[in-house]
């Protein structure tokens, strides 16, 4: 038994209907679908979005304003800025068009273009979600290693450590990381802020959990892959053991992780958002996290959409190296 | 499963009955573990005498000890009373997302599964646009728009949590749908609603109780991040993730507010975890 952890997430991978095509050698064109339903998608959550303000209880005006709502200069300038007093089909063409061209309205508690917020505030997130992610699949590969390997009591050791990093919110591993290691110990200062030290607990926290689940999902792969008949041809080749785990069986595990990984990056983002705020750190968390205590919309919105177009770019990316890396996908590609 | 289980059983095992030796040590921890957390969700008093919110500035800040076996916070509560009365709001944040996720989700699978090609073309670009965004994101997102709150927590975590339902659903029905023992019902005389309700539902529902185990971990885990951020139950209310961020400024002084809670929640979800992998492998393993 060695799929639990695979099929708990295999619904993710379902075809879709309809997805299904014989295309031969058509790279192009499936770099073509698959960029282009990203966009659909894309486009699809800016409408639902624009949908749910205008659904959302109290008027537009109001919920764009936030906290500055009885100021009747900026109720005026608001409503002349977004259109407010066009017909809505009109708004939406509007609201649609400024998005490509990077204008997202401006924050009514900063008073700055939200564009402008952003850029200044992806960095560090990004930085921060990327070494994290690094660490997850070096964490991921290792962990995997021991457990396959055949010391026998390294495996529910390592088990139940990952099982542990699987089941702890990375924002409580923040927690008690902060107080270990910087409180008690005083090895990595989060006060400097930018330099390495204050990157690798934040690091650390997104990337213990998320390098856990992956070592699970390689595991069961590898447990698998190990069982199959070209591993024997491998070994009988004289191969040894760690040698057909590295470079056959681990391959063939790295393929159901690998479709994980675009939703990783989504877990990433958010949970990143999280530890943002136990650490302190400047960046698009704590930008968000200010921006929905206050309801200030044009920021949140901006936030949201542009976390979201790097999570469907990341998954378009991933679905397409998934697709060109296993030659048995060939046959249909999606 | 090799990978979570550890191996039961030593040098007598040979020995014993075989049932008990098909008892698993981390399975019955993961029931204990969940029967403790529900015992002090529905009834708190059980569990300790002290009053969560009574503040008791005299005894603030103390370390763990015989009196307060998790010490007192900054004001002087009893950090492991507000544990146990904390289980109500974490748990039911948790089930109630869980849940409205399972409820929309199952909804908009059955439809795509069993409906006509245009339904079930439009509810998987919704599922698509839903899946779309971050999880934690969407509910911010929602959550803005809705005001905080528990309530509005679990329903906007629903929602984020809808996709992975709605689309195992769908799949298992559409499944389900082309199986032999449905044509034979067909060929019976069995009109679309007893095929429907009395041969895909029952068999293509079948993950359902899997799927709601390991979710329920998912869900406390998100729910408790976002009540860290401040957007579910506001102060003095007990919680694991708002007891967390209040412990964040005074983790110098007071370590054990800031590690007690987390056990607690992690050992919820641990044991979560493991029971729905069992559910799962067990599942797995029944008779075709």
């Amino acid at each position: 038994m060695t799929t639990t952890v695979e099929t708990a997430v295999s619904p993710l991978a379902v075809p879709l209907a309809g997805e299904r095509r014989s295309g031969h050698g058509a790279l192009a064109f499936l770099v073509a679908r698959r960029v282009l339903a990203g966009v659909l998608v894309l486009w699809a959550a800016i409408t639902a979005t624009f949908l749910a303000i205008q659904l959302a209880p109290g008027d537009t005006v109001s919920l764009l304003l936030g906290e500055n709502r009885d100021d009747p200069v900026l109720r005026a300038q608001t409503i002349e800025r977004w259109g407010l007093n066009q017909p809505l089909w009109v708004q939406y063409l509007t609201y649609l068009r400024r998005i490509p061209s990077g204008d997202l309205g401006i924050s009514y508690t900063l008073r700055q273009p939200v564009a402008h917020l952003i850029a200044i505030n992806a960095g560090p997130t990004f930085t921060l979600a990327a070494v994290a992610a690094a660490g997850a699949i070096v964490i991921a590969i290792l962990g995997a290693l021991i457990v396959t390997s055949p010391v026998h009591w390294l495996r529910p050791l390592v088990s139940g450590y990952e099982l542990i990093m699987v089941s702890a919110p990375s924002f409580w591993l923040a927690i008690v990381l902060l107080w270990l290691f910087s409180f008690e110990l005083g090895w990595f200062s989060i006060v400097k802020q930018g330099s390495w030290q204050a990157l690798v607990l934040p690091a650390a926290s997104l990337a213990l959990p998320i390098g856990a689940y992956l070592s699970q999902l390689l595991v069961s792969g590898i447990d698998r892959a190990m069982e199959q008949p070209f591993i024997i041809t491998t070994r009988a080749r004289g191969s040894s053991l760690l040698a057909a785990r590295i470079q056959h069986a681990l391959r063939h595990a790295a393929l159901p992780a690998l479709h994980m990984l675009g939703l990783i990056v989504g877990s990433l983002l958010g949970g990143a958002v999280i530890v943002e705020q136990v650490f302190g750190r400047v960046g698009l968390g704590q930008l968000l996290v200010d921006a929905v205590k206050v309801k200030d919309m044009p920021l949140i919105l901006g936030v949201t959409l542009v976390t979201t177009a790097v999570f469907v770019a990341a998954s378009t990316v991933v679905d397409i190296l998934g697709t060109l890396i296993d030659p048995r996908t060939k046959g249909n590609l999606r | 499963m090799t990978a979570v289980s550890i191996p039961s059983g030593g040098l007598f095992a040979a020995h014993l009955p075989r049932w008990i030796r098909g008892i698993r040590p981390t399975l019955v921890l993961s029931l204990l573990v969940l029967a403790v957390a529900a015992s002090a969700a529905i009834a708190p008093g059980l569990w300790t005498h002290t009053d969560p919110l009574h503040a008791d500035p005299l005894a603030a800040r103390q370390p763990p000890s015989l009196a307060h076996l998790a010490g007192t916070d900054i004001q002087g509560r009893d950090v492991l009373t507000r544990i146990v009365y904390g289980a109500r709001f974490s748990l039911l944040i948790g089930l109630g997302a869980t849940l409205v996720a399972l409820g929309l989700g199952a909804i908009l699978g059955i439809v795509a599964g069993v409906g006509p090609r245009w339904a079930d073309q439009l509810v998987t670009r919704l599922v698509d646009v839903v899946a779309a965004f971050p999880e934690v994101l969407l509910a911010l997102l929602m959550i803005a728009l809705s005001g905080r709150g528990a309530i509005n927590l679990a329903l906007a975590l629903g929602v984020a949590g809808l996709p992975k339902y709605a689309r195992t659903i769908r799949a298992t029905v559409q499944q389900t749908r082309c199986a032999g023992y449905v044509e034979q019902a067909t060929t019976f005389g069995a009109s679309r609603w007893q095929r429907l309700v009395r041969h895909v539902l029952p068999n293509a529902l079948g993950p359902l109780p899997v799927m709601v185990t390991i979710g329920f971990g998912g869900a406390i885990i998100s729910s408790s991040g976002l009540s860290f951020l401040g957007l579910g139950p506001q102060p003095p209310a007990a919680e694991w993730g708002l007891m967390l961020a209040e412990s964040r400024n005074y983790l110098r002084q007071t370590w054990w507010t800031g590690v007690f809670p987390g056990v607690a929640l992690t050992a919820v979800v641990m044991a979560a975890t493991v029971l729905g992998r069992h559910l799962q492998e067990r599942y797995e393993r029944r008779l075709p």
